[in-house]
């Protein structure tokens, strides 16, 4: 237990101190937001009825940002190889990886969110379903993004590679969050949408720490 | 381990059964053309646009069974290191990806007269999209790195992660309200449509089987023949 | 057989056959592709083991 709490603040130490990261991901969120009452005009109305959906795929675009650096550095130096000698599971350091990150990028950004959705109009009925809606979501976006990050280890132009593979893999986080989001601001119930969201959320910590774990290992054959 | 399973044995193997397999694709998909075109009435209600429905539903079929296959192949490759498995599975992506994208704009050709849209964001649409984008990345996924054999594992490794993505599609149209149709061939209870129409699609059907039988073998026979080239080059530098 | 007719498909001959030509254009694209590279590297060996020392080929006769 200490060895996976180690391994977390390790991780959002060097998230911090390096101060890019989290701040890049919240700025680029919040500026990708602000894009849109200049691309689609300043009407109330157009706004409130795109904003969940908007603040969403900004979300999921600033996730996709920091993941490929989740194993990048470790990899390149080396240390990769160190982990997985390591006594505690490779599947748990992948857990303790993605926690990290979370904390680092997903939760900023779904403390943002609620300050951007007025900028937007967003009713505000519908902010608690959004909130909750990116606390559950969020953790599955770094979820996923770990197994496409570990699987694009040293690929040429991973980047795209990294966005090609996850991207159609966020869809239902995508529909579930802003359905969630969209429902609550006009007065329908967010639990179904919320709940499924609950159950991807499950889905994803049971099955990607083994995903990338397996693909770490082959990355490093 | 079986013994076609060896390359060599493989090799004699598909020269002898691509013949016949290409033999049964061209006389499938010549019957089916025929029924589809001529002999199957048209529809009481959609006319002659359900002649769609013959390319549409058996380019889906294959569309979903060649990623299982893929799927199989590439666990197989992962947990007994099997040689041809991965072979397999890397020739199957092309004509999987081509058969999700004759069901893909076949279907949207066939919505608009119906449905009125090109395209509706529904379960069983975004599902075979993400199908398509799912052979799009292993196809990439397996030729991004230097070092091939690290593709191939990766590029596995997604193949069996996106299974999940077949039972979604098999049960979306019975999951949510779609603008899809729910299943009337595969379904408990039989097919609920009638026999005059089936059997073009089941005409239909296997012969893409037996084209995506044959071009999988072919396609198989040719990275077994890259393999030996390069083993050639390597151990005769001139 | 009223060819007009059949070439009309009822009003959706928009539809219909574009549909079928997309699937015949897919399919025999696929086909072209996989046998040019068949050849291509039959071609390629077929060449290579030409030029390779005798006892290859001796090696390869069955």
């Amino acid at each position: 237990m200490s060895a996976f709490a180690a391994l977390v603040g390790r991780d959002l130490a060097l998230a911090f101190r390096q101060g890019g990261d989290w701040a890049n991901v919240a700025a680029f969120f919040a500026l990708a937001v602000i894009l849109f009452p200049f691309g689609v005009g300043p009407e109330p109305e157009l706004l409130a009825r795109i904003s969940a959906g908007v603040l969403w795929v900004a979300a999921l675009l600033a996730a996709l940002l920091s993941l490929e650096r989740l194993f990048q550095s470790d990899w390149e130096d080396g240390s990769l190889e160190a982990l997985v000698l390591m006594p505690l599971p490779l599947e748990l350091q992948v857990l303790a990886k993605c926690l990290a990150h979370w904390l680092a990028t997903g939760l900023p950004l779904t403390v943002i969110a609620p300050v951007l959705a007025l900028v937007l109009h967003f009713d505000a009925a519908g902010m608690g379903a959004l909130v909750l809606g990116m606390l559950l979501g969020t953790p599955v976006l770094s979820l996923i993004g770990s197994v496409g990050a570990a699987l694009t280890l040293g690929a040429r132009r991973g980047g795209v590679l990294l966005s090609l593979l996850v991207l159609p893999l966020y869809i239902p986080v995508l529909i579930f969050g802003t359905a969630a989001a969209s429902a609550a601001s006009m007065g329908f119930s967010a639990q179904p949408h919320l709940l499924l969201l609950a159950a991807l959320l499950a889905a994803a910590l049971a099955l990607a720490p083994w995903a990338a774990a397996a693909a770490l290992r082959q990355a490093m054959e | 381990m079986p013994r076609f399973a060896n390359p060599t044995q493989f090799m004699k193997l598909s020269a002898v059964l691509v013949p016949w397999c290409a033999a049964a694709a061209a006389l499938g998909i010549g019957a089916g053309l025929y029924m589809a075109l001529f002999v199957a009435p048209p529809d009481y209600q959609q006319g002659e646009a359900v002649r769609i429905m013959y390319v549409h539903v058996p380019a889906a079929w294959l569309a979903s069974l060649v990623y299982g296959l893929m799927a199989l192949g590439s666990a197989v490759g992962l947990i007994w290191r099997h040689p041809l498995a991965h072979i397999a599975a890397e020739a199957a992506a092309p004509l999987g990806a081509g058969f999700t994208l004759i069901c893909l704009v076949s279907g949207s050709l066939w919505g608009e007269p119906m449905w009125g849209t090109w395209w509706v964001w529904d379960a069983r649409l975004t599902s075979v999209l993400v199908l398509f984008f799912l052979y799009l990345g292993f196809i990439a996924l397996a030729n991004a790195f230097d070092d091939q054999s690290r593709g191939t594992r990766a590029a596995a490794i997604l193949a069996v992660v996106g299974v999940i993505n077949l039972p979604i599609i098999k049960f979306s149209v019975d999951w949510w309200n779609t603008l899809h149709q729910p299943a009337s061939v595969f379904r408990l209870g039989g097919p609920t449509i009638a026999p005059v129409l089936l059997w073009p699609l089941f005409m239909m059907a296997t012969g893409f089987l037996f084209f995506f039988a044959t071009l999988l073998m072919i396609r198989m026979r040719s990275a077994l023949l890259e393999a030996r080239l390069r083993a050639l080059k390597f151990g005769n530098p001139r | 057989m009223n060819w007009q007719n059949f070439f009309a498909m009822g009003g959706y001959a928009r539809f219909v056959w574009p549909a079928y030509a997309v699937a015949a254009l897919v399919l025999l694209g696929l086909l072209a592709w996989s046998l040019g590279s068949y050849r291509r590297v039959q071609r390629e060996l077929g060449i290579r083991e030409e030029k390779s020392p005798r006892k290859r080929k001796a090696a390869r006769a069955p």
